[in-house]
């Protein structure tokens, strides 16, 4: 018998995932249209309100969300300007969805990075766990997972949004844990000499001063974010990416560059923001002596 | 019983410390463990009490466990082997519920890099541990309130610790283990990280506290002069073991090894030794007024001098040339208690470089007397001398030696300062 260097793993691998995704559509479809239902039900409320409110309102808002994260007029004259930008090249509409499925994935992302960071900080064999997934989730081409997703949750904004939420949670998990690790030992001592408990220590003296390090981590997340807008738009989900994506199709550069403009200037105003917000949390938190 | 009794407590550093211990306690020492197995000793079998009420210093170098040995008090760490009973009760037996009610209500403490909450106001992190504790907003702001006032930092409540010195915010970290009301204080190298002149604030201000407060301190510190200055009793460890406790006239006097002898021999002596612990018994008591007796006695036991006592009440000094030419004057004499000079005498708990003045220029011994004035004993320039002088015998004393080296430290040499 010949012998073969390479056995064929691939066939039953391949054989084994797709037998695996069938058994999920089969057996809890209904769950997970389910779940994809209560998930498209806030995404289009929230769609609706941003791209039913008046421009003007929004601008005003965005003025004063950076003006409360920064202290800075200078900022808020910042963001408004390239708001009022997207809105000039005709994108306002699309930016809107586009801001309302990266609200909801960097919502879910803190909802889950923050507590799975928190965990990995305090426990050193789950963070052993853990680490070698981020990193699978960080550069496997999301294709791989778009693939599975769009059969369990159909076609459009949630697989969109999971894709998202898979791809830019992991750096919202590390940077908690390393700020968690971070804080200063001798005031997680002092707390616990005063009798606090884990909760109480973690509550009191953690998290407030890992908050910098957490606040750079939804920075990152949204960055990540916005870097998916465009193969989240492959599976249906309208916004910006679209825009991108049929400058792609229809071999139109100029609508291309108008879409990856909106994006810049959205990635513009989101990361000047949280970075302002981010900066103000620095005060008073290094331990001097 | 003592309030704190540590009994024989065992800490190995290491990956498997347990099984270890039996080596330890066959008698493999610290560099022996640490090349055979990969383990550090940290303590070996240290036993203490400590009173109720008392000051008492743990002192030793960087690597003599002295910090490791405070945190097994409240248990930040567990020690390998050995028990701590604080009012006959194990700590070590405690849940972890019983321990954090341990750390609320009986111990605090003070760290030596201050331990402040850096996003917290003064008046918050004061209130800290009542905070922990579950007591109510207003009342442990306003209990916060009172101790920020005592330290001395009325004023600063809204400020962050960035925001304050050094000594600041160590007062700060002593306010915040005060307002728990725990009736024992431990303190980690507490002044340790502050300049000398703000450290010697902040004993005299633990020392003044204390005296209010009667808490029981266990206080940590690497430096001699400290634990002399504000500690009842000292222990000094050494490489994770005992070498001696005492209190600090013990300690200086009778030093139990090379080990502490090297450490008390830079001490200023005059300093931290009082009259009481090196006075001698008077020689001649002299409890009458009458002169020509008291001459006779005097030539009798061939003594220079008689010291005179009136009910138990220190009069003052005669000398025996004296009597003899006030004996030989015309008409009558004086009463021998308003005769004998009582213009040198110094109290029992002054310091010897307080009484080197008055000892150095009488001709006769120092009377020493007690608050309520009566004799308890006299003190000789040779007496003092003889402690003065270093154990290992051979350097003058503790000026001349500083002199000789350019008078680089901070203790100046005693007979200039006596001047």
């Amino acid at each position: 018998m010949e012998f073969n260097v390479f056995p064929n793993f691939g066939k039953p691998i391949k054989d084994g995932v797709n037998q695996f995704v069938e058994y999920l559509v089969v057996n809890y479809g209904d769950a997970t249209e389910a779940f994809s239902d209560s998930l498209l039900y806030f995404l289009v409320k929230l769609e609706r309100l941003l791209r039913g409110t008046d421009p003007i309102y929004i601008l005003v808002i965005v003025a004063l969300i950076a003006y409360v994260a920064s202290r800075k007029i200078s900022l808020s004259l910042l963001v408004v300007a390239g708001m009022w930008f997207i809105g000039a090249i005709g994108l306002w509409s699309q930016a809107m969805q586009t801001v309302a499925i990266l609200l909801v994935a960097v919502f879910i992302s803190i909802v889950i990075g923050i507590p799975l960071g928190v965990i990995s900080a305090r426990a050193d064999r789950f963070r052993a766990l853990l680490n070698p997934v981020l990193d699978l989730m960080q550069t496997i081409p999301s294709f791989v997972y778009l693939i599975p997703a769009a059969m369990l949750f159909g076609l459009g904004k949630v697989p969109a949004i999971l894709a998202t939420v898979i791809y830019a949670v992991p750096p919202l998990i590390r940077l908690t844990d390393l700020g968690i690790r971070h804080v200063d030992s001798a005031v997680v001592e002092a707390s616990r000499a005063f009798g606090a408990t884990r909760g109480q220590i973690l509550r009191d003296v953690q998290i407030p001063l890992a908050l910098p390090s957490i606040m750079q981590g939804i920075n990152q997340t949204l960055m990540m974010a916005l870097a998916m807008v465009v193969i989240a738009s492959m599976i249906g989900a309208r916004g910006v990416g679209e825009t991108v994506l049929l400058g792609l199709q229809r071999n139109d550069a100029g609508t291309g560059l108008l879409g990856g403009m909106a994006i810049v200037v959205l990635a513009v105003v989101f990361d000047r923001i949280t970075q302002a917000a981010g900066q103000r949390m620095q005060a008073h938190r290094k331990v001097t002596g | 019983m003592a309030l704190i009794e540590v009994q024989n407590i065992t800490k190995i550093f290491g990956s498997a410390p347990k099984k270890q211990l039996a080596k330890v306690k066959e008698g493999m020492g610290k560099e022996q463990l640490l090349a055979e197995t990969g383990h550090t000793l940290g303590l070996h079998d240290v036993s203490l009490s400590i009173e109720k009420g008392e000051i008492f210093v743990i002192m030793g170098l960087s690597g003599s466990g002295k910090s490791t040995l405070i945190r097994h008090f409240n248990r930040l760490i567990d020690p390998t082997d050995g028990h701590i009973l604080v009012d006959g009760v194990d700590v070590m037996g405690f849940s972890i519920k019983e321990l954090e009610e341990f750390r609320r209500h009986r111990m605090s403490m003070v760290f030596q890099r201050f331990g402040l909450m850096p996003h917290r106001t003064v008046l918050k992190n004061v209130a800290y541990g009542l905070e922990v504790q579950g007591k109510a907003k207003a009342e442990r702001e306003k209990v916060a309130r009172e101790w920020i006032d005592t330290v001395g930092l009325s004023g600063f409540e809204e400020q962050y610790p960035s925001q304050l010195s050094g000594g600041m915010q160590q007062r700060v970290g002593l306010a915040r283990a005060l307002a728990t009301d725990a009736d024992i204080l431990l303190m980690d190298e507490a002044f340790s990280a502050l300049d000398p002149l703000i450290r010697s604030q902040m004993q005299d201000q633990l020392v003044e506290l204390q005296e209010k407060l009667h808490k029981t301190i266990v206080f940590i510190t690497h430096d001699l002069d400290e634990a002399l200055r504000i500690g009842d009793k000292i222990a000094i460890l050494k490489d994770g073991v005992l070498s001696q406790v005492g209190t600090p006239p013990e300690i200086l006097l009778e030093p139990a090894d090379d080990y502490v002898r090297a450490f008390v021999r830079d001490v200023n002596r005059a300093r931290v030794l009082t009259v009481g612990t090196v006075m001698q018994p008077p020689v001649m008591r002299i409890t009458h007024d009458n002169m020509e007796k008291a001459l006779a006695d005097m030539r009798r036991y061939d003594e220079d001098f008689g010291y005179v006592v009136e009910n138990k009440e220190y009069r003052g000094v005669v000398t025996q040339e004296a009597l003899e030419e006030e004996i030989a004057k015309p008409g009558d004499s004086p009463s021998l208690y308003t005769f004998a000079d009582d213009s040198n005498a110094v109290e029992l708990e002054c310091t010897l470089e307080a009484a080197l003045p008055a000892t150095l220029e009488a001709e006769c011994p120092v009377a020493v007397v007690d608050e309520d004035g009566h004799l308890k004993g006299v003190l000789s320039a040779e007496g003092m001398g003889s402690v003065l002088i270093s154990p290992d015998g051979d350097k003058f004393d503790q000026g001349e030696k500083d002199v000789s080296e350019g008078g680089a430290k901070k203790d100046k040499p005693i007979l200039k300062e006596a001047s």
